[in-house]
C-alpha cells in the first residue's frame, strides 16, 4: 500500500477544526495506531532498549558458560578475558548478568501476565456487572490485598524444597493482582456510565465485546502501564525474596547478583563491576518501559499527538 | 387511530440509595402513556423529574422496577440477549451529549460500522457504502466531511445528525430522542428539529424528551408533563398548551420568559381539582377531563389539599 498521508483537521469549511490533531485518512484504527507508533520516538527508543536487553537475555546465555562455575581469578576487575570482571569467588560477572537477564525477564513477564490477567478479569467483571458479583469479587480482592505476602511465602517455601524461577514467578503473580483489579474496577465503573457504552448496547453488542472493544481501549495505555508496573514490581519483589533466602534454589537472577554483591561487601571493596551492571540493567529495562508507556499514551490518545 | 407502537403501563422505577441501599428513591411512579406510528410525543419535565429514566427504560438500558412496556405487542422489560438485539433493530435512541456518546479513542463513523457488525455482517462493502451515503444524505450530512474523522473534529450538530443517520441504517419504528438539541446552538437546533419532523413523516414514533417547552410545542402531537416521576397532565399538544389545567403545568407555562414582557410572580388560581370532579373517590392516576386530555390530582405536595 502507499504510505498514508497525515491530514490535519481543517480540511473542510464545516469541520470544527481542532488544530494540531493529526489523523490518517482512509485507514483502520489498528493501521493508524501503527502509523503513529513507528513515528513516536519515545516508544521506538524505549522498545529498542528493552529489545536489546531481551536479546541479550535470550541469546547471551548460549554464548557464555555456567554462571555459577568458578572460572577465573577472584575479584578481578574488567579485562579482555572477563569483560565485566569476576566475583569474589572468581565467577564470571558477564555470564551471571546474561543468565540473570533471562531469569529477570522470565519472572517479570510470567508474574505480570498472571497478575495482569487475574486483575483484569476481576476488575472488568466487578466494575461492569456491579451489584452482588462486584461485592463478592471486591471482598476477595481486599482479602488478598491485606494478606501478609512474606509470611505466606515463607510457608510456601517451607513446603517447596526445590524452587526454580518459574515457581517464584507464579507465586509473585498470584499475590500481586489486587491493586490491578481495584484500579480497573474503578475505571470501569466510571466508563460504564458513559453514553458510548449505552450506544454500544443499543448496537446489539454482547457484554464481552463492550468490555474489550469499548471500555478497555479507553484505558489501553493504562493497561500497558499496569504490565510495566507489574513487571518492575515483580523484578524487585523477586530480588526481595532472593534476599531473605526464598529465591530460586538453582540458577541466578539480577536480584541474586545484587544480593550476593551486597553480602560480600562489593561496595566497600570497590568492586563496582559486580553490582553496577545488574542494577543498571534493572533500571534501564523498567525505565525504558516507562518511556514506552508515555509514547503509547500519545499513540492511543489522538488528543496528545504532535503533528 | 393507528395502533400504539409502544405502550407504557403503570411503569415505576425505584433506585436504592444511601449506605447499603437501605433507602429507596421512587424516580418514576405509575407512568402510563403510548406512542403511535407517525407521532411525536414530547415528554416535558424539569431536571430530575424522571424523564430520561423513562427513555432509558423504554430502550431497556435501565430495568423497570414494575409495570410493563409493550412494543408491538411484546413486553420488552424481560428481553435478553438475542431478543434484545432484535428489539434494537426496531427501536433506537439518540442522547443528550453528542460528545460523550462517541467513544473518544475511535473515529466517529465507527458508530455506523457497529451497526454493520451486529446487524448486517453479510452486506458487501459497496452496498454498505451506498446505504451509509443514503443515510447521511437523509440527515443532510456530507460524507466527505464527517466520515473518517474523530469525534472532537466534528461539531455537536454534525455528531448528533450522525447518530440519527446511524439509527436510520436500521429499519426503526421508534426513536427515543433524549434532550437531543439542548447542547446545540440555535442555528443547528432547527436542522435537527426539522429532521425529527421528517422522521415523523416517514411513520416513525418519536419520543422527544425535553425540558424546553417551546421546542416540545413546536414538534409534538402529544405532550406528557412529568413532575417528580409522575405524570401531572397529558394529552394532545393543542389541549395541554392551549388549555393547561394542572397548577404545575400552568406555573411551568407561566415561567417561560417572553420577549417584551417582564416576568411577574402572580399567584395562579387553578380552581377546584379537576381530577376529583371526575373521580370523587379516587381511582386511576389520571382523569380524562376532555377528549384526549388527562390530568392528575391538583395536589402539589403532601400536606396540601387539592383545589
Amino acid at each position: 500500500m502507499t504510505a498514508p498521508e497525515p491530514v490535519s483537521g481543517e480540511s473542510g469549511p464545516e469541520v470544527a477544526a481542532v488544530p494540531g490533531v493529526a489523523t490518517v485518512r482512509g485507514t483502520g484504527v489498528r493501521r493508524e495506531a501503527l502509523y503513529f507508533a513507528v513515528r513516536n520516538r519515545k516508544l521506538v527508543g524505549g522498545l529498542a532498549v528493552v529489545v536489546v536487553f531481551l536479546l541479550a537475555g535470550l541469546v547471551g546465555p548460549l554464548l557464555v558458560g555456567d554462571p555459577l562455575a568458578y572460572v577465573g581469578p577472584p575479584a578481578a576487575a574488567p579485562s579482555g578475558e572477563y569483560p565485566l570482571g569476576t566475583t569474589t569467588f572468581g565467577q564470571d560477572v558477564l555470564a551471571q548478568l546474561l543468565h540473570g537477564l533471562r531469569a529477570t525477564f522470565l519472572v517479570g513477564t510470567v508474574a505480570a501476565l498472571i497478575a495482569g490477567v487475574i486483575g483484569m478479569l476481576v476488575g472488568f467483571t466487578g466494575g461492569y456487572r456491579g451489584g452482588l458479583v462486584d461485592e463478592v469479587l471486591n471482598m476477595i480482592t481486599n482479602i488478598v490485598l491485606v494478606l501478609p505476602v512474606l509470611a505466606v511465602l515463607m510457608i510456601i517455601a517451607a513446603y517447596l524444597q526445590v524452587r526454580d524461577v518459574l515457581v517464584q514467578a507464579v507465586i509473585i503473580g498470584l499475590f500481586s493482582w489486587p491493586w490491578v483489579a481495584r484500579a480497573i474496577r474503578a475505571q470501569t465503573f466510571s466508563l460504564r456510565a458513559r453514553e458510548f457504552v449505552d450506544l454500544a448496547r443499543l448496537s446489539g453488542m454482547p457484554v464481552r465485546r463492550i468490555v474489550f472493544r469499548e471500555i478497555a481501549p479507553n484505558m489501553a495505555s493504562y493497561l500497558f502501564m499496569v504490565f510495566i508496573l507489574l513487571f518492575g514490581g515483580s523484578v524487585l519483589f523477586a530480588a526481595t525474596l532472593d534476599f531473605i533466602g526464598l529465591g530460586p534454589t538453582d540458577g541466578i537472577s539480577l536480584g541474586l547478583m545484587l544480593n550476593h554483591a551486597k553480602q560480600w561487601s562489593a561496595m566497600n571493596l570497590g568492586m563496582w563491576w559486580w553490582f553496577v551492571p545488574p542494577g543498571l540493567a534493572i533500571t534501564a529495562i523498567v525505565g525504558a518501559m516507562y518511556v514506552m508507556n508515555v509514547g503509547l499514551d500519545e499513540v492511543f490518545n489522538p488528543k496528545l499527538r504532535e503533528t | 387511530m393507528t395502533p400504539a407502537v409502544v405502550r407504557l403501563d403503570r411503569v415505576s422505577k425505584r433506585f436504592r440509595v444511601g449506605a447499603f441501599g437501605r433507602q429507596e428513591l421512587l424516580a418514576v411512579r405509575d407512568v402510563s402513556f403510548e406512542l403511535r406510528a407517525g407521532e411525536v410525543v414530547s415528554l416535558i419535565g424539569e431536571s430530575g423529574s424522571g424523564k430520561s429514566t423513562i427513555g432509558r427504560m423504554i430502550l431497556r438500558l435501565t430495568a423497570a422496577s414494575s409495570g410493563t412496556i409493550t412494543f408491538d405487542g411484546t413486553d420488552v422489560t424481560g428481553l435478553r440477549r438475542g431478543a434484545l438485539k432484535e428489539y434494537y433493530r426496531r427501536a433506537q435512541g439518540v442522547f443528550q451529549d453528542p460528545f460523550s456518546t462517541y467513544n473518544p479513542v475511535f473515529k466517529a463513523d465507527r458508530v455506523l460500522a457497529m451497526i454493520r457488525w451486529s446487524y448486517f455482517p453479510d452486506v458487501g462493502e459497496q452496498a454498505w457504502r451506498q446505504r451509509v451515503e443514503d443515510a447521511l444524505a437523509a440527515v443532510n450530512l456530507n460524507p466527505e466531511l464527517v466520515l473518517d474523522k474523530y469525534p472532537h473534529q466534528l461539531s455537536g450538530g454534525q455528531l448528533q445528525r450522525l447518530l440519527i443517520a446511524r439509527a436510520l441504517l436500521l429499519d426503526i419504528k421508534l426513536l427515543v430522542a433524549d434532550e437531543v438539541i439542548s447542547m446545540l446552538d440555535a442555528s443547528t437546533r432547527i436542522d435537527v428539529l426539522n429532521l425529527l419532523a421528517d422522521l415523523k413523516e416517514r411513520g416513525l414514533a418519536v419520543l422527544f424528551i425535553t425540558h424546553d417547552l417551546s421546542l416540545g410545542n413546536y414538534l409534538a402531537d402529544q405532550t406528557v408533563i412529568l413532575r417528580r416521576g409522575s405524570i401531572v397532565e397529558r394529552g394532545a399538544t393543542t389541549a395541554v398548551f392551549g388549555d393547561p389545567l394542572h397548577p404545575y403545568t400552568r406555573t411551568l407555562l407561566a415561567s417561560v420568559p417572553r420577549l417584551g414582557s417582564k416576568w411577574t410572580d402572580e399567584p395562579l388560581d387553578p380552581g377546584p381539582c379537576r381530577y376529583h370532579e371526575v373521580h370523587p373517590e379516587g381511582g386511576p392516576p389520571l382523569a380524562e377531563v376532555a377528549e384526549d386530555h388527562f390530568v392528575a390530582c391538583f395536589r402539589l405536595h403532601e400536606g396540601r389539599k387539592c383545589g
